[in-house]
């Protein structure tokens, strides 16, 4: 057995390494924050989520887009899940190619959100998903199971960490911002105190609507996200319970074999 | 089908009998599950029965998302989305082909150092053993291949950087890049070959599989003691062997079933841990990421390659010999295949007479520091190319090589082996003691 206990043990050592693998030369460490969806049982706040399409449409949409989001999935359980009238609604303000037409026209459920209006900002489907911020100290790997992949941690931390500073490099004007690579990006602080009224009544600070937005980013990402929990779940539970009475089987067919003293 | 003397199947009833004189199918599958399988074996040999079921669940899963995926540069990375978002089930679907690729792993490497511990290879099971090396090697093709179809940022690059390997080759390697890419880039018709042959190859890993479970059921199985079963009649062999089924069914079903509950935590609460981030970005010929780096189960060969840089000693002697034809590149790539080929020529490299690990004092210990050189290779295959890691990957290289090429063959002389049991019974009794004065009796539901 001696040859299981160093596989064993080195498996250890070889799946705490990947996160470390991630870890070093980028932007300043990101803080954990206790998002609902972290962990395994966590989901998606559906208030968080509105307030999050709230200010991704009247800030973030100005230049980004969401082109792999159907509109329609606005209205799905687990998503913000607006009443199907209010989708159609949220729907007409935008406007989507038809090639059919040849010409553009308002967007309906079934179409999906616009794709970015600027060349140079990056589309934010996948945007929580495509930075992984961290992976827990040491790089656990159990940490990334509590707390999340990180990427909306990412978000969040790259709305509120401008330093203030500008400098114009060929023509562009860049802002320092401590939590990105490299620490020069070409976007702006977008959001300020009050950037947009929430309807509840909730804190439009811009830690409260970066959160909120990040949120709503993670569910674009990994909209199935509460399903895939669910199922993952079942699974488990359903595989324990397996192994219980295959454990059990297996202990009495052998019984008749092993005779233990 | 099988050396060992056992029960075969006879035809009953006149359907049977029908049946058994046109298209012996019935009594293949009876002989296939009622093998004689050494009744020692131990948690060791459970992976088979995993690395089977990968196999089909790779299959099945992967045939219905090709079903909705679009193999063009244009659309492959959108039908991935799509298959996320839209296809009923598809991000589970998509989750656990994802992560079955790692468990699949996971276990062909416990299966593998399992037969290097125990001397799996070694006479008469090398057959098996070359054919077992195949697979792996096609199913490393096929890993590779399957992870450039999500056409994200790692994909691309990741398959720019393995091909351009080939181009490395000599005289012939441009030829075999460009064919393999179709073209003389990673492009539309690279994505559509690696498609068709991601499909095509787990049916011929799916055939070998086949001759590989019939190699050893005609040796029979090894077991940890490496001692053979005793052929020499009926009773002694049923003395050292209990039919597979159901003794090692059951068994094997409860490894798997306890492993698939960590697979299902993995895939339900963390499904991207052992992905990269960098793949969730479309491919960009224009900008390359920061780090290129292979799915982790590569990385072991990925630190061999790189691990020949212009200033190592060897390199440069080769580089001299040759004229400048082996230059450091090649000497990687030929590092890199070598080193699975010595592991698959452990058969002939090995001169011990004593098969199992148990029994070889020394043997232990190198052996161990092989499984821990094989997680140190894992470690820095996925740091960047420099110091210290450049040093510990060319030192870790070494040990892999001189483990199969000068400790193994000088092991086999100079060590003293442990007394071995005379019989795997002696053995199964020495965990087990028997009842006093009484017989073991043996469940067989085929009577």
């Amino acid at each position: 057995m001696n040859m299981i206990k160093t596989i064993l043990l080195s498996a250890l050592v070889a799946f705490t390494a990947p996160a470390a693998f991630a870890a070093g030369e980028k932007g300043a460490p990101i803080e954990n924050i206790d998002f609902s969806f972290d962990g395994p049982f966590g989901t998606y706040d559906v208030n968080q989520l509105q307030r999050g399409l709230q200010v991704y449409t009247e800030v973030c949409s100005a230049c980004h887009g969401l082109k792999y989001v159907p509109l329609r999935t606005l209205g799905d359980d687990g998503g913000p899940m607006l009443p199907e009238e209010q989708v159609i609604e949220y729907s007409k303000q935008w406007e989507v190619f038809d090639a059919d037409l040849d010409d553009f026209r308002e967007a309906t459920p079934v179409d999906h959100f616009p794709a970015s209006g600027l060349a140079t900002a990056p589309d934010l489907s996948l945007m929580a998903k495509k930075r992984k911020a961290f992976s827990g100290p040491y790089g656990l790997g159990i940490n990334q199971l509590l707390y999340g992949f990180g990427g909306a941690e990412y978000i969040t931390a790259l709305l509120h960490g401008y330093t203030g500073e500008e400098k114009t490099q060929a023509g562009v004007t860049l802002y320092e911002n401590k939590y990105f690579e490299g620490g020069w990006l070409a976007m702006g602080p977008p959001l300020y105190d009050e950037a947009v009224e929430y309807a509840d009544g909730s804190s439009n600070s811009v830690e409260a609507m970066a959160e909120d937005v990040s949120a709503f980013l993670m569910w674009t990402a990994e909209p199935k996200m509460a399903a895939r929990k669910q199922a993952g779940f079942a699974g488990v539970l359903f595989l324990t319970l397996m192994s219980v009475l295959l454990y059990l089987t297996n202990k009495r067919l052998w019984s008749t074999v092993k005779h233990k003293d | 089908m099988s050396g060992i003397p056992h029960d075969h199947y006879e035809p009953k009833t006149k359907g049977e009998k029908w049946i058994h004189s046109r298209l012996p199918i019935v009594g293949l599958m009876y002989d296939t599950l009622m093998i004689p399988t050494p009744k020692n074996l131990n948690w060791m040999w459970i992976w088979g029965i995993v690395l089977t079921f990968c196999l089909v669940l790779q299959i099945i899963t992967g045939i219905v998302l090709a079903m909705h995926y679009n193999p063009s540069v244009d659309g492959a990375f959108a039908s991935i989305e799509h298959i996320m978002r839209n296809v009923n089930g598809g991000h589970m679907l998509r989750y656990i082909h994802m992560n079955g690729a790692s468990l699949f792993f996971i276990a062909v490497y416990a299966h593998i150092f399992r037969g290097l511990y125990y001397g799996s290879y070694k006479a008469p099971r090398e057959i098996t053993w070359i054919i077992g090396m195949i697979i792996y090697l096609l199913m490393m093709a096929t890993a590779f291949m399957g992870y450039v179809l999500p056409w994200g940022q790692m994909s691309f690059w990741g398959a720019t950087v393995i091909t351009g390997l080939f181009g490395a080759v000599p005289f012939v390697g441009e030829a075999i890049q460009t064919l393999l890419l179709g073209g003389p880039a990673v492009d539309n018709a690279t994505l559509n070959r690696f498609f068709s042959l991601h499909y095509l190859l787990p049916f011929v890993i799916a055939g070998l599989v086949i001759l590989h479970i019939w190699a050893f059921h005609t040796t029979g199985n090894n077991n940890p003691t490496g001692v053979p079963v005793r052929t020499t009649s009926k009773e002694e062999a049923e003395k050292d062997t209990l039919p597979f089924w159901p003794y090692f069914v059951i068994k094997d079903l409860f490894a798997l079933a306890v492993i698939l509950v960590v697979f299902f935590a993995v895939v339900g609460f963390m499904p991207n841990y052992l992905g990269h981030p960098d793949n969730y970005i479309e491919a960009n010929a224009l900008a390359t990421p920061a780090h290129i780096v292979p799915e982790w189960y590569f990385l072991p060969f990925y630190a061999i390659l790189r691990a020949f840089t212009a200033e190592v000693w060897v390199v440069q002697i080769a580089s001299f010999l040759t004229g400048g034809i082996v230059n450091a590149t090649f000497f990687g790539v030929l590092a890199m295949f070598g080193s699975i080929g010595v592991m698959a020529a452990v058969p002939w490299l090995d001169t011990s007479r004593v098969r199992s690990g148990r029994y070889r004092p020394m043997f232990k210990w190198w052996f161990s520091l092989l499984v821990v050189d094989f997680f140190v290779l894992m470690w820095v295959g996925a740091m960047p190319a420099e110091e210290p890691y450049a040093t510990i990957s060319l030192l870790a290289t070494t040990y892999w090589f001189a483990y199969f090429l000068v400790i193994l063959p000088l092991l086999g002389v100079i060590e003293k082996p442990d007394a071995q049991p005379e019989t795997i019974e002696e053995d199964f009794n020495a965990h087990y003691a028997p009842k006093v004065g009484g017989t073991t009796t043996i469940v067989n539901p085929a009577e």
